[in-house]
């Protein structure tokens, strides 16, 4: 390895990739890593462009005041102790994210079931993988994914279910689309939208939103009466499958009751059961689609009922496969930063409760689950929760219902949020705390493939800013547990952290999450650790072949009758559907280049080049019937928030369903967080809310002008428009679309300045043709381009964007000041003014050296040929002294240089 | 007596030695070289100078001689006789001769008059005071810059065109100037309170003092002018004043030939006056209720007039769009046009730079222009003005309009008319006639 080159893994997707960054920060894939072997993705290729520290959070602040890490942490000990004092522990609650490193999951899931003794720590992950742990758990007794991304380059068929892999998991769609290249592997997508990850699909089944169990207890019926199941499994291996193949045959007797169900063509849906039966090798991944469902554990076993029905799984090219969404959602699942698990796979039976108590030597633990995500917001408004401490994560922006959920930030008396940069949830923080970043802290991950890798820092931090573990354990001491939190280093929470997994760890019961051969890992053995899959019991050599693939024999399984278990999983809809009043339903969902609530992503101008405002996607068909256009404004509704957004046509989505991405927040668009308007109906099992079947109505909102703004400033605008932000070179450009007239007089100067954020000493040039409700607007400061405001009736009446970002923050030469307000044109003029220099004759408006390049190039000798030439002199006659001596300057300058 | 072979010139007396009256003598050369026998009768003993750069000498960025535009020798070279220091006096257009006011009689066949026009003298006290001074001819500037040397403050009354240059020159030569003006902003016949303002800006950086909104009482003072008192009470201690509230045609000559005049000298489309044998041009004049004060329609009527003495019976005048500027060295105003939009049918463009000192108007009738007015910079104002005379519809490239030709032409489909001052001829300047400034 060239010197100065750091190994670490990518901090967006599950994939887990590895990277390598050179020291000049380039990065590129790690060949040697298993996920990826090499590969980026648009996203992860960009991660050198996410290291601008500009507008990161550098210091610790007590009500919006930098303060020292020593104010801001007693403050949060403080208000933890207190509240634990006179509500006791379960009002006290932390809120983490998939984001976190395993180390820093491990130190909050220790200090707050361990010691301040209440399971209320939930995570992002509750919105990402909740029914596929529990569906897992279900299953298998574990949570447990059974195979390898190997398996996908090893199938003959790859089912992909609610998973736009293309975009959301580009480097496993990338072996995919090699592996089909290679040996032609057959690939079918279940996806009520047409995504780019059809594009290399045989089969695409568009079915009804919510309807994916009943495409898979259609199978199962089709597998059990064309004997395709493999009795060993049906028999044996697995428990429950007759009262599974019963319920599937009461949800869907037949093919066309499936395919009635789903929405779809019966014929296309028995191409692929016909695919399915005939393709040993068959993997099949799903990820939110199948998760973020008010059925998504039972979506989860019914693809599972599946492959235990015909054997397949644990082997080469065969098995269900759990995509994550996040780089850690796995670690987090092995510590067990969930809140209905206790710790590292163990749950809260009195066993698990007493071997992890003894192993953390608690003064108290948690006896029971805390509250689930969608839960716990819900207690911090009831007033139950009344201090919550948020890591790493957006709920203001990225939870169902998040308007309530910033409600109850607005009314729980103590909330803390550590983050890198400000979101939509620090503005509800009383305590804001400076994490670190990617590339500025050391731990390991886990990815969707049970591969643990290393994620190494190469950078400082910027200012005061540290990692979650050392918040957190920062906290536990002033918060009296300083003996059990006196970590020094990520290698140290490591070594704990699989010693507890190893705990008390043999014989019946045996639990599978088991890392023990790690937890004697020196400092330097875990700073130099290889990319590892579990299991990996004390003892087992760093060659771990066995690990990559379970239960393919048929054993393994960590039931209490140590078979796998089919679940019955009865098809029912999603839980609130669509009526006459919210005729619409409302999918959510990613772009390719954006990732979450864009805190990372939104800065990187190239990655907001792929979409660089929210859109709402809805079918032309319906967006007649609404006297929507492509571009146009709606106005969407739910029961649970509203808010505008401008429409795209597309024939991707169904008719009667939109879809919206999820990422854009108030930091980037008026529109703010599209979970707002989505609704918390949770699964029963899992608490994973329905995040991508919203009843809606939409209705059109005339645009009265249409704007563009590009200024240094950050500042979110308010008022009666849409505004979407795309970060430039230096500053940041918005698009306005107003629904109500603007403003006049008075009260257009006052709204005028307020969009354009200018300071006090900025100059102001100002266009204006109120006829045509044409306005622009330029401040200088300094000299230089601060801000820029373009009005117009029309949207094609507006600027480019380009050419205005390329002047601003410049400096602007005095004669071209008022280019500025030319449009694109008067930009590129503007950039480089051709001066004519001083006026000499006014008549005719010709410039000093307008005349000096036409007596030289033409070789003017008197007035005259000047006047005929361009007309200067030929009218009032005033300027014809002038004239003369600029004749004969030119003359003798020519004179002697002759 | 002439021999009968060669038929008798027909005789030409120009009455005004000035640049309507000159311009039409040589626009006449250069048609019919021939055709008379020219006398010009001049009140200033003075050749032929420009009237418009009064302003620079007195400024002193010009000398007399730098504006002089046809030196005695030119006369003499032409065998024009030039009675210059003499003022005429009478016309007996019967007879065809002029008094002149050295006892001498001029006998003509025709008769031009460009006599030009005279300050307007407001009826106050104090303003027959040997320090108080019109702006008007050369006489004038030579006692300004006297004044300058030996005296230290001075007062304009009349903030517009000529009030304004006039302050700026004797700010130039030294003097504490205080403009006192009637309106609320500067030269509002020509700009729009915008304008106004950063002009007043621009002048009251360079040490201008302004009393708007303000109107004298009387001029104080015994032997000499000693203050300006404002009807308000407050004192302006001065050593000299100026006067520029305006100027009006000059006449008196042409009511002592009983010639048709209102304001100014009546005339028809071919310049003749209600005597046939009688033609007038300049700031004199009164063509179809307007009198002229701008350059550009008196270059026309000088060029109708030439045509008719040397005997085209179809040369008729029509007035061309007028603008003005303003000579202040390093402060440009163009102003052509409509000075603001008359009703709701009008529309006005804007483009304002307070800081930068840069304003730009446009008023747009039915996506015509029908008026504009620029500050700080006004290359393009003659190509305005050729889009109101050819009324061009601007609606293609309405949105660069204002920003000027170079840009306008990148965007509209075709090419805009080149702009022309000199060729433009018609176009409803309605505005133009108010407009009085020293031209002719």
């Amino acid at each position: 390895m060239a010197r100065g080159v750091i190994r670490t893994t990518c901090p967006y997707c599950g994939v887990g990739c590895g990277l390598r960054v050179a020291a000049d920060r380039t990065v590129s894939g790690d060949q040697d890593h298993p996920a990826n072997n090499g590969r980026l993705c648009s996203k992860g290729a960009a991660l050198g462009d996410t290291l601008a520290n500009d507008g990161r959070l550098t210091y610790p602040q007590i009500g919006g005041r930098n303060t020292s890490w020593d104010d801001a942490l007693d403050r949060i000990a403080a208000a933890f102790t207190r509240t634990m004092a006179e509500h006791g522990p379960d009002a006290v609650a932390l809120y983490v994210s998939g984001q976190f490193l395993t180390e820093d999951y491990y130190v909050a899931n220790k200090l707050m079931k361990g010691f301040i003794g209440s399971a209320n720590i939930d995570t992002n992950s509750r919105l990402c993988m909740a029914s596929s742990v529990a569906g897992h758990v279900r299953a298998f007794g574990e949570d447990i994914v059974p195979g390898c991304y190997e398996d996908i380059e090893a199938a003959d068929l790859v089912v992909l279910v609610g998973s736009n892999t293309a975009w959301c998991h580009p480097v496993l769609y990338q072996r995919l689309a090699a592996a089909r290249q290679a040996r032609n592997t057959k690939v079918v997508v279940v996806d009520p939208r047409r995504t780019p990850t059809c594009e290399a699909a045989d089969i695409h089944l568009a079915i009804r939103p919510g309807s994916d169990v009943a495409v898979f207890t259609g199978l199962l019926v089709h597998l059990a009466e064309n004997g395709v199941c493999d009795a060993a499994w049906t028999r044996y291996f697995a428990s429950d499958f007759a009262a599974a193949a019963e319920a599937a045959r009461l949800s869907t007797p037949s093919l066309g009751d499936a395919a009635a169900i789903c929405g779809v063509a019966a014929a296309d849906l028995a191409r692929f059961y016909e695919l399915f039966a005939a393709n040993a090798r068959t993997v099949t991944v799903y990820s939110q689609g199948v998760n973020q469902s008010s059925a998504g554990t039972d979506k989860v076993n019914a693809i599972i009922n599946c492959h235990l029905a015909t054997g397949r799984l644990g082997k080469p090219g065969m098995g269900p496969f759990s995509l994550t969404g996040q780089p850690n959602a796995m670690g987090g699942r092995e510590v067990g930063g969930l809140a209905n698990q206790l710790a590292a796979h163990m749950s809260f039976t009195p066993t698990d409760i007493a071997r992890v108590r003894r192993f953390w030597r608690s003064p108290r633990i948690a006896a029971k689950p805390g509250l689930k995500a969608v839960d716990l917001f819900e207690a911090a408004l009831g007033g139950k929760v009344k201090a919550l401490w948020i890591l790493n994560t957006n709920p203001a922006a990225s939870m169902p219902r998040a308007g309530q959920v910033r409600a109850a930030l607005g009314a729980c008396p103590f909330v803390a949020v550590s983050d890198c940069w400000p979101t939509d949830t620090t503005r509800f923080a009383d305590v804001v705390l400076p994490a670190a970043a990617w590339g500025e802290k050391d731990g390991t991950v886990t990815n969707s493939e049970r591969c643990i890798s290393r994620q190494r820092a190469f950078r400082a931090a910027p200012g005061a800013a540290r990692p979650d573990w050392w918040m957190l354990s920062e906290v536990a001491r002033r918060m009296g547990f300083a003996a059990a939190f006196s970590y020094e280093s990520p290698a140290q929470i490591f070594r704990e952290h699989a010693a507890l997994s190893a705990f008390e760890n043999e014989g019946q019961g045996r639990r599978i999450f088991d890392i023990g051969a790690l937890a004697a890992l020196s400092d330097e053995e875990y700073d130099a650790l290889a990319p590892v899959h579990w299991p990996l019991p004390r003892g087992t050599a760093a060659v771990w072949s066995n690990a990559k693939r379970l239960f393919g024999e048929g054993s393994g399984f960590a039931t209490a009758d140590g078979r796998a278990h089919f679940v019955p999983t009865p098809y029912r809809p999603p839980a609130v559907a669509t009526d006459a009043r919210w005729p619409f339903l409302l999918n959510t969902g990613r772009v390719r280049d954006q990732w979450h609530t864009m805190t990372r992503t939104g800065r990187v101008l190239r990655l907001m080049a792929h979409q660089r405002e929210p859109a709402l996607d809805i079918h032309p068909a319906d967006a007649a019937r609404n006297g929507l256009d492509d571009g146009d404004l709606a106005r969407i509704e739910s029961a649970h928030g509203a808010t505008v957004l401008p429409v795209r046509l597309s024939g991707d989505v169904r008719e009667g369903e939109l879809f919206a991405a999820m990422h854009w927040t108030d930091q980037f668009t008026s529109a703010g967080p599209i979970d707002a308007l989505v609704g918390a109906a949770a699964d029963p099992v899992s608490g994973q809310p329905e995040l991508k079947a919203t009843p809606v109505r939409v209705a059109a909102l005339a645009a009265r002008w249409h704007g563009l703004l590009l200024r240094a400033s950050d500042q979110v605008p308010h008022g009666p428009y849409y505004w979407g932000r795309v970060p430039l070179e230096r500053g940041h450009a918005f698009t306005l679309t107003g629904w109500e007239p603007l403003p006049r007089d008075r009260g257009s100067e006052l709204w005028i300045s307020a969009l354009l954020d200018a300071p006090a000493a900025a100059e102001l040039v100002i266009y204006a043709d109120p006829a045509r409700g044409t306005f622009r607007y330029a401040s200088l400061v300094g000299r230089r381009l601060d801000a820029c405001l373009f009005i117009a009736g029309t949207k094609s009446a507006l600027p480019s964007r380009d050419a205005l970002a390329a002047l601003l923050g410049k400096r602007i030469e005095p004669q071209a000041r008022t280019l500025v307000l030319a449009g694109a044109a008067g930009a590129a003029g503007a950039a480089s003014p051709q001066a004519d220099g001083q006026t000499i004759c006014a008549c005719f408006g010709v410039g000093l050296e307008a005349l000096h390049r036409a007596i030289a190039n033409r070789r003017l000798t008197s007035v005259a040929e000047i006047g005929a030439l361009l007309r200067a002199g030929t009218n009032c006659g005033s300027c014809i002294p002038e004239l003369r001596a600029i004749l004969s300057r030119s003359q003798s300058e020519s004179a002697a240089t002759a | 007596m002439v021999g009968t072979g060669s038929r008798r010139r027909e005789r030409l007396v120009v009455v005004g030695n000035g640049m309507a009256g000159m311009r039409t003598v040589e626009e006449l050369l250069s048609r019919a070289a021939d055709r008379f026998d020219i006398a010009v009768i001049g009140a200033e003993p003075h050749p032929n100078y420009s009237r418009i750069l009064l302003s620079s000498v007195l400024a002193g960025e010009k000398t007399f001689e730098d504006i002089v535009i046809n030196p005695r020798g030119w006369y003499e070279h032409r065998r024009i006789g030039l009675i210059a220091g003499c003022r005429a006096t009478a016309i007996d257009a019967v007879a065809r001769r002029i008094a002149v006011d050295d006892g001498r009689t001029v006998g003509y066949d025709k008769l031009l008059l460009a006599t030009g026009s005279k300050p307007l003298v407001p009826a106050i006290p104090g303003v027959g005071l040997p320090n108080v001074r019109a702006f008007r001819d050369i006489a004038d500037v030579e006692a300004m810059i006297a004044a300058a040397r030996s005296k230290r403050r001075t007062v304009v009354i009349g903030g517009g065109l000529l009030g304004l240059e006039a302050a700026w020159g004797l700010q130039r030569r030294g003097m504490a100037v205080t403009v006192v003006h009637l309106m609320p902003t500067l030269m509002e016949r020509q700009l729009d309170a915008a304008a106004g303002a950063l002009l007043q800006r621009d002048l009251e950086a360079r040490g201008v003092v302004f009393f708007t909104n303000s109107q004298t009482e009387e001029i104080v003072g015994t032997e000499r002018a000693e203050a300006v008192v404002l009807t308000d009470g407050r004192r302006i201690a001065t050593d000299f004043v100026v006067l520029a509230v305006g100027i009006r045609p000059n006449i008196d000559l042409a009511r002592s030939a009983k010639l048709d005049a209102n304001r100014g000298i009546l005339v028809g489309d071919d310049m003749a006056t209600s005597d046939p044998n009688i033609y007038a041009v300049g700031e004199c004049i009164e063509h179809n209720g307007q009198v002229f004060g701008l350059v550009a329609p008196i270059w026309e009527q000088t060029k109708v007039c030439a045509a008719r003495l040397a005997g085209d019976l179809s040369a008729a005048y029509v007035p061309p769009p007028a603008f003005a500027s303003l000579k202040i060295t390093g402060i440009d105003v163009f102003s052509a046009g409509a000075l603001a939009a008359a009703d709701d049918g009008d529309e006005e463009i804007t483009l304002h730079d307070a800081k930068g000192g840069l304003y730009k108007k446009l008023i747009l009738r039915g996506d015509r222009v029908v008026g504009t007015t620029l500050y700080g910079e006004v290359a393009d104002g003659p190509w305005y003005v050729r889009l109101m005379h050819d009324k061009v519809d601007v609606a293609s490239f309405r949105d660069q309009i204002v920003f000027g030709r170079a840009l306008a032409e990148r965007v509209s489909a075709e090419p805009t008319p080149r702009d022309s001052a000199a060729r433009i001829d018609g176009a409803g300047m309605h505005r133009a006639a108010e407009l009085q400034w020293h031209a002719a």
